[in-house]
């Protein structure tokens, strides 16, 4: 009686869980904004491939080229100031790529503007005439372009420090001899004053550092006891501008804003004369047994989502078509059951003999069945990208909650309400 | 009721449907969305209501590489292009705003040529693969099977049903493109993949039935073991699919448009998948047997 509990609590639990979450209640250990979330076919919005023109860059420094155009246009997407933006760098051996998802943005051409101008880093050092407070306490507008610019920096490095002095992490870096001579003449009229560096027109690493000493030899050092991460986060923006490389739309994917709501209420509309095509189609041939498999199917559906809540599960499109599809193959373990209890009826068994061997003999299908659809879910993943993983994703998941549901649920229900009532 | 005296009529009836999907897939072959060729699917709404062959001429006349346009509601158009930039774009929509008042994207899908040749190759990897994995779990899941049946004849058995099952999806979409230019894109390979674990999973219920029977009844003939078994788990075998059908039909019809090409492979191939493991995986068992039996002189009966 007490597994008979467990049984049924479980899924009480979580659907609990479900329901309090619904209006943005957090279940205490988890904190999580529970509200779905949409792909861009749903939100409306774009998806760029964008591939980087490696032509100009050294086989050795692609890597760090590809991995700063995607820190900058990070940068550019997340000052469009949308909700959750994408951006993933993929990289096959002839192609190196960036994968931008810009959800729910109105204006699309000026984002893909922004998004694809070439980083321009700039060095520069204070103006001739300061305004009065300059220094030591200088304003980014105090400063002015020093003609030394991301073109004459080769790379940037970060590396341990190697001088008890300054512990911690440095970013090194490497002019051509055309920066080295810029340098070294900024250098020379700028000692121990600021030279701040702008990416973009924004300054990176305030305050800025300091001309330390003259530097001749186009090998420069910043110190700040910064820690590895700070240290190549800078690094980073830095190579942004000294291997810039063009970004050109590959492919793109613009959704417009409207026709998202509208495919949510069509496809929510659908889910339901689903379910409750199936569930009349249940009741009206296997009857009581039909009733109980509808209610295993009811819990199943608020189950999977708040799976998809909580993982939480980005819908698509075709992944709301793969949620749906699971709703009708939820009730086929269901159905191997029920046609196996009744044959175990016929020969002969006694009712409660029957929905024992009917659980029992049932399985070996159900698994087995069930196996061959996770191989292809699974290989669908790993193929697809977007719209394709989400549906391999809602897809898999519902069959094993359908699983769980169809044995575990159905199993607690007709032990409680039909076995009983013998 | 003999299912499985009926089997060459059963046979047949998937050729038929098969056949001129293959002649259809050879003379037309597939007609490849912008996923695997490449290319600009522009879906614009303008202000005034056009003649699609107008706006074809029109953005043809200011540059555009235009190969088809589509009305898709009264006042929308759907315009395929080849692989266009951006500038050219705007350039066309900068046009079209002039001459026919404010436009407004739908959607503006473009796919570069490198893109879509790596799908392509993407694609048929995953579905070699989602086959090969397939085999493999079968082939051990039914290693126990009873004499005289060959775990290897399950094996083989049920993936001829599954290429049944690709070949009956494939061919319809051939003929779908051919006379209603239904496109094949990334979703119909999801669609493929899907059904091919469906159509396993069908099969796998009957040859279930068929493993358990030979143990319970060994001294009865391999045929009327596999009958009995394809009518015990027919009703289960039609019901289940039923259910799947009834959903996706509910997509099908008041789901979203994008999806309903997709809906539709999937519809076709479960369909297929349910029919092909009732009437062609158990019955091509009897057939394996019955030539691996004259082989051999070993014919039970």
């Amino acid at each position: 009686m007490a597994a008979l509990a467990a049984y049924i609590d479980i899924p009480k639990i979580q659907l609990f869980g479900k329901t309090l979450n619904h209006p943005k209640i957090n279940i205490g250990f988890l904190k999580r904004d529970l509200e779905p979330k949409l792909g861009l076919d749903l939100s409306g919005g774009v998806q760029l491939v964008l591939s980087a023109d490696m032509t100009n860059v050294s086989p050795d420094d692609r890597d760090n080229a590809l991995s700063a155009a995607k820190e900058i246009v990070e940068n550019r997407v997340n000052s469009l100031g949308v909700a959750e933006p994408v951006v993933q760098s993929a990289k096959t051996p002839d192609q190196y790529r960036l994968i931008v998802e810009i959800p729910g943005i109105d204006d699309i051409d000026q984002a893909l503007a922004t998004v694809r101008k070439t980083a321009h880093l700039e060095f520069r050092t204070l103006k001739a005439e300061p305004s009065p407070e300059a220094t030591p306490s200088a304003l980014p507008e105090d400063f002015e372009a020093s003609g030394l610019t991301g073109a004459d920096l080769t790379r940037a490095q970060a590396e341990p420090s190697n001088d008890p002095q300054n512990p911690g992490y440095v970013v090194s870096l490497e002019f051509n001899s055309e920066g080295a001579k810029k340098l070294e003449s900024i250098t020379q009229s700028n000692f121990q004053k600021p030279m701040p560096m702008f990416l973009d027109d924004e300054p990176i690493s305030w305050p800025p550092p300091v001309i330390q000493a003259v530097i001749s030899d186009g090998k420069a050092q910043i110190t700040g006891n910064f820690t590895a991460d700070e240290a190549r986060g800078l690094a980073i923006q830095l190579n942004a501008g000294a291997l810039p490389v063009s970004l050109k739309i590959e492919s793109q994917n613009r959704v417009g804003p409207t026709i998202g709501q509208v495919t949510i209420e069509k496809s929510i509309l659908a889910a339901i004369i689903g379910i409750v095509s199936v569930a009349v189609f249940m009741v009206a041939y296997y009857r009581l047994l039909g009733l109980f498999a509808v209610v295993a199917l009811f819990i199943y559906t608020l189950l999977v989502f708040a799976i998809f809540k909580l993982i939480p599960v980005t819908l698509t499109l075709a992944g709301i078509a793969g949620f749906i599809l699971s709703i009708g193959m939820a009730v086929d373990a269901n159905i191997l059951i029920f046609e196996r209890m009744k044959e175990e009826k016929r020969w002969g068994k006694e009712k409660l003999e029957a929905f024992f061997a009917g659980f029992e003999r049932a399985w070996s299908s159900i698994r087995d069945s069930n196996v061959s659809s996770l191989i292809t879910c699974a290989i669908l993943f790993n193929f697809g990208t977007g719209s394709i993983r989400g549906f391999a994703l809602t897809l898999a998941i519902g069959i094993l909650v359908s699983m769980f549901s169809a044995i575990v649920v159905t199993r607690t229900l007709l032990r409680i309400f039909w076995v009983g009532k013998i | 009721m003999n299912i499985v005296k009926y089997k060459n009529l059963f046979f047949a009836f998937s050729l038929i449907i098969i056949i001129p999907g293959f002649f259809a897939l050879f003379m037309w072959g597939l007609k490849v969305g912008i996923d695997f060729a490449g290319g600009t699917l522009w879906e614009v709404k303008v202000a005034a209501s056009v003649d699609s062959g107008k706006i074809h001429e029109f953005l043809s006349n200011e540059g555009g590489e235009v190969s088809q346009v589509a009305q898709t509601a009264q006042d929308t158009y759907l315009v395929r292009l080849k692989t266009t930039n951006e500038e050219t774009l705007n350039g066309l929509r900068t046009k079209v705003d002039e001459t026919y008042g404010p436009s407004e994207d739908i959607r503006l899908e473009t796919v570069g040529p490198t893109i879509s040749k790596e799908l392509a190759q993407k694609a048929i990897i995953a579905v070699l693969l989602a086959i090969a994995g397939i085999v493999v779990y079968l082939t051990w899941s039914f290693r126990q099977v009873p004499k005289p049946a060959s775990s290897l004849a399950f094996g083989v058995c049920t993936v001829i049903a599954l290429l049944h099952d690709v070949l009956v999806l494939v061919g319809v979409f051939a003929i779908l493109g051919h006379f209603f230019a239904i496109e094949v894109d990334v979703l119909f390979i999801t669609a493929v993949l899907t059904v091919i674990g469906f159509s396993v999973h069908d099969t796998i219920v009957v040859f279930d039935r068929i493993r358990e029977n030979l143990k319970k009844y060994d001294d009865y003939p391999f045929e009327n073991v596999v009958n009995h078994s394809i009518l015990q788990t027919f009703s289960r075998s039609l019901n289940t699919s039923l259910t799947a059908v009834f959903v996706l039909l509910a997509l099908f019809l008041f789901g979203g448009e994008t999806i309903k090409t997709f809906v539709l492979a999937l519809l076709i191939g479960i369909i297929s998948g349910t029919y092909s493991s009732i009437f062609n995986a158990a019955p091509l068992l009897i057939v394996w047997q019955n030539l691996a039996g004259r082989k051999f002189g070993l014919k039970r009966n």
